[in-house]
């Protein structure tokens, strides 16, 4: 079969319950595409694939997926992939927007991926803490970080055992290069689960607050091959400052000035080697072990090598 | 916004003597905005460096406005560094230190040509921090490690030009062969100065031992 027909084929597979139109109608329109107009294939499908999609008034959403694939959550590396999950719910956060019925983070043994379902897929809801099939879930992409959007043709299949979840943990090991702004003493919004960080007294949610101190560091961790974005939450900026909140507020309150923090936690940190390990959360580690590499480093065994080389 | 521009630039591990030798620079692309690399001997680009080094020596060298140049020393060479206004911090800890003593710089490499035709190479710092022995002795061994590496990857791309029948898998090296084009000094002389830095390390270890 050709690489056309194979593509046809799918394309008559997923609009098969929509609409009322033949193989080879589509591979026509494909081979129209592809030999006289000279459009690579994967641009063809899109194109032809809209086609129809306007033809049947759907959304991409509510096709059904041509041939969804069983995959582990660090496998996705690609947006508009449709897959199959075996996932827990770790966690489910609150919709920002009407249009979404739930949003939260999946975990499996490989890793967390964050999912989205539409409110208007109409699809039974997800529980915390338990475990699903999902099929006909379609991956997407923001900013490097992916997800797995829930459509009207899901399938969702809650499974009685239990799944064990990795938490994508990362190792760096590096100098800190670099602290960020918005690190230091920081008030955030203390609206009930509101915990954004405010600029000028405000909130972008809440407009003007009175705002609740809390410490943090934006930090680039980089080994030289690799430049890490960390975050250290109050607990890990205590602990690698040795300077606790309310210290730091004493301090900023002694200068009149909050950014004294962040100058002098700065001049602690900045071009130092430290080890750091945590969970990764999209382009960030989350600190939760910190330590300093002062020891001594055995230069022997590069030696040997570089001489053999 | 595209992908390429969110990611931060990575600093890299290199000694003096290489970093100086790194005299040529590009973009690889037309966008004004578009980052400058320094291209390294031993075959690769650099937009950032980390060095970490004995400070011997500061002076205000500015005519109108204070600007400040740091002398950094490492086991192969002197790094120099420059901060002037528009690099505040850099500059008012250049001004108040006492050397010697041991910093590390996060910066950005800035090539500079004299009436000569020289080419100087210089850092354009970020930040400085003093810093302990413990780290200088770290960054030593990490950039013998990563300076090592880049001449494996060198010499395994070279390899494969002399003997394409080999069928060797080695991958391309865009940044060799662009270093090979550039320059003429071998990256051999990269390996000795690791060995020399290492070596300089080890007596230090050995000389402690036996006092």
């Amino acid at each position: 079969m050709s690489d056309v027909r194979e593509h046809a084929d799918d394309i008559h597979e997923q609009f098969s319950d929509h609409i009322d139109v033949s193989v080879d109608e589509i591979e026509d329109r494909l081979t129209t595409l592809v030999d006289e107009y000279k459009v690579p294939i994967d641009e063809a499908r899109r194109s032809v694939t809209n086609h129809y999609l306007e033809e049947a008034d759907l959304e991409r959403d509510e096709l059904a997926g041509g041939s969804s694939e069983d995959v582990q959550i660090e496998d996705v590396d690609e947006p508009e992939q449709w897959i199959d999950l075996t996932a827990k719910v770790i966690e489910l956060w609150d919709p920002r927007s009407d249009a979404v019925a739930q949003v939260g983070l999946l975990g499996d043994p490989t890793g967390t991926i964050k999912f989205t379902k539409w409110a208007k897929s109409d699809l039974p809801a997800l529980e915390e803490g338990s475990v699903y099939e999902l099929r006909n879930v379609v991956t997407d992409e923001y900013q490097g970080q992916y997800s797995v959007k829930l459509n009207s043709t899901t399938v969702i299949e809650e499974r009685e055992e239990d799944l064990e979840v990795g938490n994508d943990t990362s190792e760096i090991e590096g100098a800190l290069v670099d602290m960020q702004s918005g690190s230091g003493l920081i008030k955030r919004c203390p609206k009930e689960d509101c915990t954004r960080v405010l600029q000028n007294g405000r909130c972008n949610e809440h407009g003007e607050v009175e705002g609740e101190f809390d410490l943090r560091i934006k930090a680039v961790v980089d080994d030289g091959i690799d430049a890490h974005e960390v975050i250290f939450d109050k607990e890990a900026t205590e602990e690698l400052t040795g300077l606790s909140l309310e210290e730091a507020k004493e301090m900023a309150m002694d200068a009149l000035d909050t950014t004294i923090v962040a100058d002098e936690i700065h001049e602690d940190i900045v071009g130092t080697y430290y080890r750091i390990e945590g969970p990764t959360f999209g382009r960030y580690v989350l600190a939760d072990d910190v330590e300093e590499l002062d020891g001594r480093i055995d230069a022997e065994e590069l030696l040997i090598k570089a001489r053999s080389m | 916004m595209s992908q390429a521009e969110l990611t931060r630039e990575v600093a890299r591990r290199v000694f003096a003597s290489e970093f100086n030798d790194s005299t040529y620079s590009f973009k690889e692309s037309d966008d004004e905005r578009a980052p400058n690399y320094a291209l390294l001997p031993t075959g690769d680009r650099a937009n950032r460096v980390f060095v970490v080094g004995t400070l011997t020596e500061t002076e205000d060298v500015g005519e109108d406005s204070e600007y400040w140049r740091g002398r950094v020393v490492d086991p192969t060479g002197t790094f120099f560094v420059y901060a002037g206004q528009y690099q505040p911090e850099a500059a008012a800890t250049l001004r108040d230190a006492e050397p010697p003593a041991y910093v590390s710089v996060v910066g950005k490499p800035r090539t500079y040509e004299t009436e000569d035709g020289t080419v100087n190479v210089s850092v354009r710092p970020e930040s400085i921090a003093v810093v302990d022995e413990g780290t200088r002795d770290r960054w030593v061994v990490e950039t013998a490690e990563r300076t090592l590496e880049r001449i494996e990857a060198f010499q395994e791309w070279e390899a494969q030009q002399e003997a394409p029948e080999s069928g060797s898998t080695a991958p391309t090296n865009e940044y060799a062969e662009m270093a090979r084009d550039r320059y003429d000094s071998p990256v051999e002389n990269y390996r000795r100065d690791v060995i020399q830095a290492l070596e300089q390390l080890e007596d230090v270890d050995d000389a402690e031992a036996t006092a």
